[in-house]
């Protein structure tokens, strides 16, 4: 078991990420938007007391919604929010790869697709005249993906949204050339270590928490009711399992297929496991 | 030959979301204004189709990581509503307090981090936060007190998970709550300095004659409920909302502009219309330093959004420390049971940036079967556009790095919501193949 996520103390003045072609000596940083809430950018301007020192230790070269400066590339680092919808951003993101060191995904939407990927099992040309007017407008994908399937990813930082102590933990390591490294087990050894009652257990309701990777702090059981997967599926998820305690207390398959297609529909493993779910339900039940 | 000219703002800064400006001169004639929402649509209102009802509060806050609490607010009340529900005063008052804590948060944020550079001529707030730290870290703390009443409430301050259709998951802690009372007194002193300081900065000269739209509440300062009200004397139960504003699409944008009717006028929502059919509402020293920054003369000048939203965000404070020192977490249910029947309902809350409508069609089984949104920035779009026509003659002069300035200022006054503009937006409704009319009952 990973021991919890220390914040980070210090950022070191003196990187050896190469500060290129820079007027000053700091690592410079982009920060980027695909299609998303906002939320996890926010995450970056949500560390309170650690904002100024992070400002302090890179220069932020590009970060529409913080700042008016844009200094041009290369980066060192850049950081992604957001899934690719359009074909306009499919592009995008591939000059973004080119001008970053270092890219990192944040969130859901970058890492997964986002609560939007949920088009990806619909007709998007249905989608749109539901929703607009004049849809000839519109120029969309037919799916929502994340970053990783367009372009290398250095790192991932799961969370709907993600936890602001993790993406500094994640800057702060890069600062320094250093692997980021973030606990993979389920968010069930969270619960436990708050002393939570099991909500699946003992009242019965179904809980992404066993195959969900640990970072929220298990809030959602805290809370008295189900996770809902927004960190995405732990390492080596044993879908089969879950799926097979859940039918043991008589959970509909729709149920358990909605649990899976939320903010991580379109992760591969949720993905699989819900598809396989109406699979077997057709199988079993012809229509 | 009369001169060309054009203005453009290819990618709009430290405003939520991406968006564009681009202006066309002929002489002194505008003849093109666009303001360009280029945000990738998200087609929330066509996916909540067929979801659990129970899931609308959690999926709903993805629409917008800055005013999550806003889309829940809006969706539970309206949900509520389309099953016969009733609830207890104490949720309520604890969904009061919730909001309270998300206008401290998005409140402070827009005026701090993207708005007040704009006025001490800097390009972001962390170079302002090197020559007026105090400014900055009052802010930032004001902020925190925000986050941490919505951590307390909702579980986290992005994204909350503690909110219900009837109510909430866990019962909020009391003693957790009235921890916070010692930063609130802090708050209620600090604050008043700050704006007195923002006060006599200098504000742009720029009126226009805004038809001004909000909720309106005989006895309080609206957030949850209230009757939606104009400033040309319109009173209408949130139910008629869509017979008196219909929204259309226009080629540049992925956001539609909602607009008044019959006439298609445009309208402004947000802090300046809060406060100018409300401000007798507001609380005792929110409404002290309102008469002493901003007089007893009505705002025609949007750039004092920054001041009215400061003097919100003590209403806030002062709304919350009240309903901490009188809450007590036993005594009521903290959920109300959801009945199975179908059913429709539509609400509208106050977001930070102004009127959020949401209206919901729920089937037999407990699934969504329709499901309208329409945000605060898509009605505001018509009228920052309008706004723009009128600024832009008198930029005439001016260089372009000048002109654009003053057009990209102009319109972070209105703290707009890019992202939540975008990805609902209809005007008609598709459903089984056929068309319905706007504004036609369920």
């Amino acid at each position: 078991m990973s021991p919890p996520i220390p914040a980070p103390d210090v950022f070191p003045n003196k990187s050896p990420v190469p500060a290129e072609q820079s007027g000053s000596n700091r690592p410079k940083l982009g920060v980027y938007k695909f299609a998303s809430c906002d939320g996890c950018q926010l995450a970056l301007l949500s560390v309170e007391n650690h904002l100024r020192q992070l400002a302090d230790s890179v220069e932020i070269c590009y970060f529409l919604e913080a700042s008016s400066r844009i200094v041009p590339g290369p980066y060192d680092i850049g950081i992604v929010e957001g899934s690719v919808t359009t074909a306009h951003d499919a592009e995008r993101i591939r000059g973004i790869r080119r001008d970053c060191r270092y890219l990192i995904a944040i969130g859901a939407c970058a890492t997964a697709g986002g609560i939007q990927a949920l088009r990806n099992w619909a007709n998007v040309e249905e989608y749109l005249s539901y929703v607009y007017a004049e849809p000839q407008y519109i120029d969309t994908l037919a799916t929502s993906t994340a970053i990783s399937e367009h372009v290398p990813v250095d790192f991932e930082l799961r969370g709907c949204p993600i936890e602001p102590q993790q993406l500094l933990r994640v800057i702060s390591d890069l600062l320094v050339d250093r692997q980021p490294r973030l606990a993979r087990h389920s968010v069930c050894v969270e619960c436990k270590l708050r002393q939570n009652v099991c909500v699946a257990v003992a009242r019965g309701i179904p809980c992404l928490g066993p195959i969900t990777q640990a970072g929220c702090g298990a809030i959602c059981p805290s809370f008295d009711r189900e996770c809902f997967g927004c960190f995405g599926p732990q390492e080596n998820i044993n879908a089969a399992s879950w799926i097979g305690h859940c039918r043991s207390t008589d959970h509909a398959t729709s149920r358990l297929v909605q649990l899976l297609r939320n903010v991580n529909s379109y992760d591969s493993h949720f993905r699989e496991a819900g598809d396989g779910l109406i699979a077997k339900s057709i199988s079993v039940e012809p229509s | 030959m009369t001169e060309v000219r054009k203005f453009s703002v290819g990618a709009l800064t430290r405003v939520e979301g991406e968006g564009a400006l681009e202006i066309h001169l002929r002489g002194s004639q505008v003849e093109r204004i666009e303001l360009r929402i280029y945000e990738p649509p998200r087609f929330f209102e066509a996916l909540l189709r067929g979801r659990d009802l129970r899931e609308v509060p959690d999926i709903v806050a993805r629409i917008c990581g800055i005013c999550p609490v806003a889309y829940q607010m809006s969706a539970c009340q309206a949900l509520e509503k389309a099953l016969g529900m009733t609830l207890p005063p104490e949720i309520s008052h604890l969904r009061r307090l919730l909001y309270c804590g998300e206008w401290i948060e998005s409140h402070t944020l827009h005026m701090i981090m993207l708005h007040a550079p704009d006025f001490l001529g800097f390009e972001n707030s962390l170079e302002m936060a090197r020559k007026h730290p105090d400014l900055f870290d009052s802010g930032l703390r004001i902020r925190k007190l925000g986050n941490d009443l919505l951590t307390i409430l909702g579980g986290r301050a992005i994204h909350p998970i503690n909110i219900a259709v009837g109510g909430f998951y866990r019962t909020p802690s009391a003693e957790r709550l009235r921890g916070l009372l010692h930063e609130i007194v802090w708050a209620k002193t600090k604050l008043p300095e700050l704006l007195r300081q923002m006060a006599d900065w200098n504000f742009p000269q720029f009126e226009q004659d805004y038809q001004f739209v909000s909720l309106h509440e005989p006895h309080e300062y609206p957030l949850n409920t209230g009757c939606v009200a104009a400033s040309d004397g319109l009173s209408i139960p949130i139910e008629d909302y869509e017979q008196h504003f219909r929204e259309v699409h226009q080629p540049h944008s992925t956001a539609l502009q909602s607009l008044r009717l019959p006439s298609l006028t445009t309208y402004l929502v947000g802090p300046l219309a809060r406060f100018q059919l409300c401000r007798s509402q507001l609380t005792p020293a929110a409404a002290s330093l309102a008469n002493q920054l901003l007089g007893s003369v009505p705002l025609r000048n949007n750039a004092f959004s920054l001041l009215v939203r400061g003097i919100e965000v003590l209403f806030a404070i002062e709304t919350a420390e009240t309903l901490i020192r009188c809450y007590r977490d036993h005594g009521f249910p903290c959920r109300v049971e959801i009945p199975r029947r179908s059913g429709w309902g539509c609400h509208a809350t106050e977001a930070p940036r102004g009127l959020l409508y949401h209206r919901y069609e729920v089937d037999e089984q407990g699934q969504i079967s329709t499901a309208t949104i329409i945000p605060p920035t898509s009605q505001n779009q018509a009228q920052i556009e309008s706004d723009l026509r009128a600024l832009v003659p008198s930029l005439l002069s001016a260089s372009d790095a000048e002109a654009t300035r003053a057009c990209e200022n102009l319109i972070r006054h209105y703290d707009p919501c890019i992202s939540c503009a975008t990805h609902f937006l209809r005007v008609r409704w598709r459903q089984n193949g056929t068309l319905r009319r706007e504004g036609e009952p369920v």
